[in-house]
Order: structure tokens, then sequence, then C-alpha cells
């Protein structure tokens, strides 16, 4: 007995494998045809960037049961900090075009990992000093100052006083892109693991106990406050370097990309991948970033035997996709993934479960991998 | 080992508790029972640190607790195990278990095989979320969790609550084993009958005040505590 679960267990770490193979085939496809498929590429790399802002809310909301709307704020201090310092020097002229650019800042540049991880560590350092009076809210209260942080952030980086750094309302462009796909996956899939590694470890343990029961977690002598103030500095820590590389991907940035709706997007993956699964915010990313990109074609006009269907002109797909993001929840109410992670058996379960589906009628399937 | 000194605690503008003095001797099994609203979690939960209390003093070995953080009263070795078991329900066994340890450095294997030899039916459960078990096992689970800390004195805010009588009286026996084993317990009962044959010393207490005192079989003997507590009429 013993033997066959070796056995098994090695069969699934060969398919794992194989699945890191055919990913690095594909991407390595995708980079010798940069040209050809630069439109899923770019739809590939928002998800991924997605995915590790989609992790780092898990982790606050999903883990620790800290329910933070402050994404956006923190991706916008990761962004611009990336730009500012990624900028190439000899094009920051034409970048400041309209108010100059501050002395300060005008010869600092340095390689775009160090400007990552500087960008987070301001982003952690800023959530540092936020946390201290926030978190002591709970819930909703918390949640409502997160959202208003956020949009001080982006005032701030919007106003007219910080023109010289921040160029106001003209954004930052010119930022160097990722050198390859290779680059831009690999940087989103370390900071995943970074982060799956330290929810498995007992810190991990710590701030589920916290999400379960504040109560019973205090009376085990968890430094409640400590923990929840070390999970938004970690959580902020990545979610800076996910604007970072947001800010990289998009080439140029304004405050407006960083408004309430992208806090939006990304709870929207949060539940829709299932809140506490990992797995399942990384899902959530690739099949909200990519839907609304597939269903395109609603936006186009449909003649069928030469009269055009009304209902389809642009801004329709976003009807669709908000119908279909109904569905999903109706039918998986805790998220694609519930509070699951993905596994080899548990997908070899579904598949052989699939048949039953329709074989027993009255039995309901349960919706967990 | 634990000395209660004219302690009082304010909810606002009620005083929950109206200066109690009690002490827990080492080794003891030391109830205290009484009504619903008597003071009897709000006194469990000022000696966690989780209440604050307007006046008095407990001194745990000699140190005074008063003013310090819950962290650092359950480092000294006191643990708590809360009224209505909050386990983390979705959390399995074994994460539980290893919770309880968190402010422990050293090993754990040796303390896991303990408990799970007191309580045999969570090592057969210890991959299952421990929300999908039965109220009694969850209270076992409770327990379990708190001796992970090492504690000298373990206190108990009503394990009995809600469980079936036979359930009661398996606790109350794993109670007596762990008190076998050289762990002061502080017990919380409404159930005086159990918790009276189980206690070295009983307290009673009443809106607050402590009416009563003696050994369990004293209490257990007495009047007043059988016409209220034990539903036997004064002949």
């Amino acid at each position: 007995m013993k033997n066959t679960k070796n056995n098994r267990t090695i069969k699934y770490k060969l398919y794992s494998l194989g699945a890191l193979l055919v990913t690095l085939l594909i991407l390595g496809f995708l980079q010798v045809n940069s040209s050809q498929y630069s439109y899923q590429i770019s739809i590939l790399e928002r998800s991924a960037i997605y995915a590790v802002v989609a992790v780092s809310m898990n982790l606050l909301t999903g883990f620790t049961g800290l329910f933070s709307l402050g994404q956006a704020g923190f991706m916008a201090i990761g962004a611009y900090i990336v730009a500012i310092l990624t900028i190439p020097v000899e094009q920051r002229a034409s970048v400041y075009y309209v108010n100059g650019i501050s002395p300060a800042i005008a010869n600092l540049q340095c390689p775009f990992w160090l400007a990552l991880i500087i960008a987070g560590l301001v982003a952690a350092g800023i959530a540092a000093l936020m946390g201290i009076p926030v978190l002591r809210l709970k819930s909703d209260y918390l949640a409502i100052a997160t959202l208003g942080f956020s949009e001080i952030i982006r005032a701030v980086i919007a106003a007219p006083q910080l023109d010289r750094i921040t160029n106001g309302s003209y954004g930052l462009k010119s930022i160097p892109g990722f050198p390859n796909l290779f680059v831009a996956f690999g940087l989103c899939a370390l900071c995943i693991l970074l982060m799956v590694l330290l929810i498995n470890s007992s810190y991990g343990r710590v701030f589920k106990a916290i999400r379960e029961d504040e109560i019973a977690a205090q009376a085990m002598g968890l430094n409640l406050f400590r923990y929840k103030q070390m999970a938004f500095i970690i959580s902020s820590f990545f979610t800076g370097i996910g604007g970072g590389l947001l800010a990289m991907f998009m080439r140029s940035i304004d405050s407006k990309t960083f408004s309430i709706n992208l806090t939006y997007d990304i709870l929207l993956i949060v539940v829709l991948g299932g809140i506490g699964s990992i797995t399942g915010s990384v899902l959530g990313a690739f099949l909200v970033t990519a839907g609304r990109e597939w269903l395109r074609f609603f936006d186009n006009p449909l003649y069928i035997g030469g009269i055009q269907i009304p209902l389809f002109r642009s801004g329709f797909r976003m009807v669709v996709f908000s119908i279909l993001l109904m569905v999903v929840v109706l039918f998986y109410s805790r998220g694609i993934m519930g509070n699951n992670e993905f596994s080899w058996a548990g997908l070899g379960r579904l598949v052989k479960g699939i048949p039953d589906r329709f074989t027993k009628k009255k039995q309901k399937g349960d919706n967990t991998l | 080992m634990l000395k209660i000194n004219d302690l009082r605690v304010n909810y606002g503008g009620i005083e929950a508790v109206k200066g109690i003095t009690f002490e827990v001797p080492e080794k003891n099994i030391v109830t205290l029972i009484g009504a619903n609203g008597a003071g009897k979690s709000t006194t469990l939960r000022s000696i966690a640190g989780l209440v604050k209390p307007s006046s008095g003093s407990i001194t745990f070995e000699g140190q005074e607790l008063v003013g310090m953080d819950t962290p650092d009263i359950i480092s000294k070795g006191i643990a708590l195990v809360p009224e209505g078991r909050h386990v983390f329900p979705d959390m399995t066994v074994l994460e539980n278990i290893k919770i309880g340890a968190y402010l422990r450095k050293d090993s754990l294997e040796d303390d896991i095989n303990w408990v799970y030899s007191l309580f045999p039916r969570l090592r057969e459960r210890s991959w299952q979320l421990s929300g999908t078990m039965s109220g009694g096992e969850q209270q076992m689970l409770a327990v379990a969790r708190a001796l992970m800390s090492h504690p000298k004195l373990i206190m108990m805010d009503e394990p009995s609550l809600g469980l079936a009588p036979l359930i009661v009286k398996d606790i109350f026996s794993i109670i007596k084993e762990i008190n076998k084993q050289g762990v002061t317990v502080l017990l919380i009962e409404q159930n005086a009958n159990m918790a009276l044959h189980t206690a070295d010393m009983g307290y009673v207490l009443e809106t607050g005040t402590i009416t009563l005192s003696g050994t369990g079989k004293e209490l257990l003997a007495d009047e007043s505590v059988k016409a209220a507590y034990l539903g036997k009429k004064n002949k």
C-alpha cells in the first residue's frame, strides 16, 4: 500500500514537471514569435501580474480575514516608484516636457529588479505606518479606511505640487518593459511562490487562526495586532511589486490607471477564484483578464441574414461578462476553487466525476477540486 | 499558585465582578460555580488579560498579572479553553493542535503524542477539518490545543456546555487525568454536580460576589447549594 502511495506521488511529480515543461515550451514559442502573438502575450502578461496582486490580496482577505480595499493605492506607489527609477535618464526631458523634472530625481536610475524591490519596500513601509491606526478597525470599517487611503494616494500622485516628480496628470511614459517573456512570468511566479511558502509556514497557520476565530487566537497567546500588521505589510509589499510589474507591462502610467476600478478587478478575481485559495486566485486572474478579451466579438456588429442584431454593439461584452459572473457566483458560491488548492488527485477526481454528474441526476456534485 | 484579591471588573457602568478573593493552590482542581451572569467568565477573562479589571490584583506564582498583555500572561504558563470551544473550524485537527504550541520553539513531537494519548479520538481525526467534528470532539480538541502550550495552570470555561451527559462524563474524567499529570485546573461550570464531584475546592459565585466556599464535598452537602444548583428541595 505504501508503495502505491509512493508511486502516486512520483506520478504527480512527473505531471507537475510535465506541466512546467509545457508552460516553458509555450513561453519559448511565444517569445520566438513575439511580434506575431503580441496580443496574446499582452493578455497573458497582464493576467500573470493580476495573479500576483490577487494572491497578495488573498493573503490578507482569504488567509488572515482582513478585508482591505487599498490594492490600487499600493499598486500606484509601486508603479510610480518603478517608473521614476527606471525611465532612461536621456528620455526624461521628453517625459517631463511640461513641468520639468525635479533635480532630486533627474539622474536617479537603477536596474528594474532593484526598482521593483524598492517599490515593494516603500509600499510595505507605508502599509506599516498605515496599519497602526487602521488595523484596529474590523471588517467593513477596515475596507472603507483602506479604500479611502487608496484614493488619497491617487490624489496625491495627481497633485500639482508633485508635478515635477510624478508629472501630475500627464502621467509617466517611456518606462522600459520586460526584457523578455521569461523575466515577466518568472518574476510573477517567484512572487507567488514566496507567498505560497509563507502561507504554508507556521506564520500561515497563525494567519488562518486569526481568520477563523480571533477570540481563540488571542486565548492561545497570539499577538493579534502584530500578526495582522505582518500580513498587511507582506501583502502590501507584493502588491507594490505587482504595481511595479504593471508599470513595466503598460510602459506608460497615469494616476487614473490606479482608480478604485483596479481594486474591484482584483477583488473580482479573488472572489471568483475562491477566497482562501491561491490556485483559485491565479486561475481567476487568467479567466477574468482573458475572458474580457475573448468576449470582444460581442462588441462587433453581428448580421444574421442581412439583419443587424441590435444587441451586438460596443459595450455589450461587459453585459455578457457580468451575466457570466453572476452565473458563476450562483453555482459556485464560494468561488471556483472554494478554499481548496489544485492537486492532480483532485483533478483526477473531477474528471472521473463528470460522467456521474450526468448519470446521477439527484446527487449534487460538489464544486470543489 | 494563583491568587486573586478583591478583583473588580466593570463593563461600562455595570459592575460584573464586585470584589472577589480566592485562591487556586498548586496541583488542585478548583471550580467556580454560579448561574448565568454571576461573573464567572469575566473572572477567567480578566485572569487571561482579555478584560482589564478596574481594581484588585491577580498574582500567578507571586507575579502580578494585572496590566500585562495576553501573550505575556499565556507565556507564564496559563492556558485558557474559551467558552463554546472556539476551535478553528476550517483548519485540521493537527493544525489546531500545533497552533496551541505556537509560543514554544522546541520540538512538538512528544507533546503531540501526549495529547493524542489523552484523546485517542483526535489521533484518528488528525486530518479532519475541526469544524466538521461533533461538539464533544471539538471540546476535546480545545482542551488538547490548550495543553500544547505546556501550561502549569489550565483554565476551562464551561467545558460541559451543550454536550451529552455521557460525553460530559468523559470530559471530566480527562480533566482528572490531566490534573493527575501535574497540571493545576481552574474550572468554571454551571453543571455544579459534576464540577463539585471533580474539584478539590469550590467557590459559589452569585451576581459578582463569592457567597460560599469550601471543598467540593462540603459544597455538595450544603443545603443552599443543593437548592440553587442541584435541584434538590430543602426539606
